[in-house]
């Protein structure tokens, strides 16, 4: 499995190692080189210095055709142009982006991004060891509309799509809006 | 017209003042405090300092009623994030995005962005206009590749001007067979004086294009030295 991720902090170095570990093909990401000292000395992968909302950048990382995409710098727009990014231009699978900001998280799940939110996770793990009222919001949020070119195809998009990651993947969804209502959630339709 | 700007640089700066002046009602959002106190110190109280790719701070600036928003700050990802918001969580009939790296532009009209205004792509065009072209411009390969279609934009000061092909000396194997004045196309005989401005069309064999370049544009000293 070809995994990408960007931004090499805590998350990112520690998500990196635990997927080379794994036996999967592993890009990092980060606009420093420091940030690289995070991973181990037995890191396999491979670490790339460069901005992860460049295409021309991603592709030249070899980026293209992910499996897992993961954004995860500190930066919540960042994060979500560079998934954007993924899966529109570079053809990633399964695109997850991670978010400070709860409503942006659950807007961009609306559209067919699947958003990992910080605030409501940590919020939600010290309300409940306190014993107080959860949200029970999902770490992350699956998407629940479609991701095709931004034009949100509201309601039956949202309706169709479980939770599934392991619908059917690219090869379905060259044909257009048309096509939109298919893309199961975790996978983005593809445009040629 | 209700407009929010979302970015209190100088383009969110100026665009507040002249749409307040065109009568506009309008909400900027910058988040530097120090930068959004100077600007509502001048132009009065329609600033919030707050960030405007946060969804509660939108929604606290009405963005659920305005007619358009535009995203003017200088970083790309938060312009694209502005627009989405505004128009998949506000339904914002309109969205216009500041694009700094011209590679972001089909992206972000992909992506359902209305307008994208791109300076860096607007200054590079008048630029490249106004460079003057030295080059032959490679129409077309013939013959296996052996042949050329070229065509030379005669500048002032090209050796050629005032001059019929007749009396230059084309290398063998050439040919400049048309002439392109004031966009239309005529033969170019061998007594026919050409002019500066004339597109000269050519066609010859691929090594003779030095020869052609000198006798058509000039030599790259004399073209430094116009």
């Amino acid at each position: 499995m070809k995994t990408v991720i960007v931004g090499c902090g805590r998350v990112g170095a520690t998500l990196a190692e635990l997927f080379d570990r794994d036996g999967h093909e592993v890009i990092v990401l980060d606009v420093e080189t420091r940030a690289f000292d995070r991973l181990p000395s037995t890191f396999g992968g491979t670490a790339v210095r460069g901005d992860g909302t460049d295409e021309d950048t991603l592709r030249r990382a070899g980026a293209e055709d992910a499996d897992v995409f993961l954004a995860l710098t500190e930066g919540d727009n960042r994060n979500v142009m560079s998934a954007q990014v993924a899966a529109e231009a570079l053809g990633a699978q399964q695109v997850i982006a991670k978010l400070n900001d709860p409503l942006r998280a659950s807007a961009y799940a609306d559209l067919g991004l699947a958003t990992l939110c910080r605030t409501t996770l940590m919020t939600d793990a010290v309300a409940e060891y306190l014993g107080m009222p959860v949200t029970g919001t999902p770490g992350v949020h699956a998407p629940s509309g479609t991701h095709h070119g931004g034009t949100h195809q509201d309601s039956d998009g949202a309706a169709s799509t479980g939770g599934s990651p392991d619908g059917p993947a690219a090869g379905t969804a060259s044909g257009g809006p048309a096509t939109s209502g298919e893309a199961a959630a975790g996978t983005v339709a593809r445009e040629g | 017209m209700f407009v929010l700007v979302v970015g209190g640089g100088k383009v969110g700066y100026y665009l507040t003042k002249e749409l307040i002046e065109n009568g506009h009602e309008v909400v900027l959002m910058e988040k530097d405090r120090a930068r959004a106190d100077q600007i509502a110190d001048e132009i009065g109280s329609v600033v919030i300092s707050h960030d405007g790719c946060e969804g509660k701070y939108l929604a606290e600036a009405g963005a659920n009623r305005a007619d358009i928003v535009a995203a003017v700050t200088g970083d790309d990802e938060d312009n694209l994030v502005i627009c989405q918001m505004a128009r998949h969580h506000f339904d914002v009939k309109r969205t216009i995005a500041r694009v700094n790296n011209p590679k972001n532009e089909a992206l972000f009209k992909h992506l359902g962005v209305d307008e994208i205004i791109s300076p860096t792509r607007m200054i590079l065009g008048s630029i490249e206009q106004d460079i003057p072209v030295h080059e032959l411009l490679h129409l077309a390969q013939l013959g296996e590749g052996q042949l050329e279609l070229i065509e030379a934009h005669l500048q002032a000061g090209s050796p050629a001007v005032g001059r019929a092909p007749s009396d230059l000396d084309i290398p063998d194997g050439c040919s400049l067979f048309a002439v392109i004045r004031g966009g239309v196309a005529m033969p170019l005989r061998p007594e026919t004086v050409m002019r500066e401005g004339d597109k000269v069309i050519a066609i010859g064999k691929t090594e003779c294009e030095t020869l052609l370049h000198g006798q058509l544009i000039g030599s790259a000293e004399t073209a430094d030295a116009r």
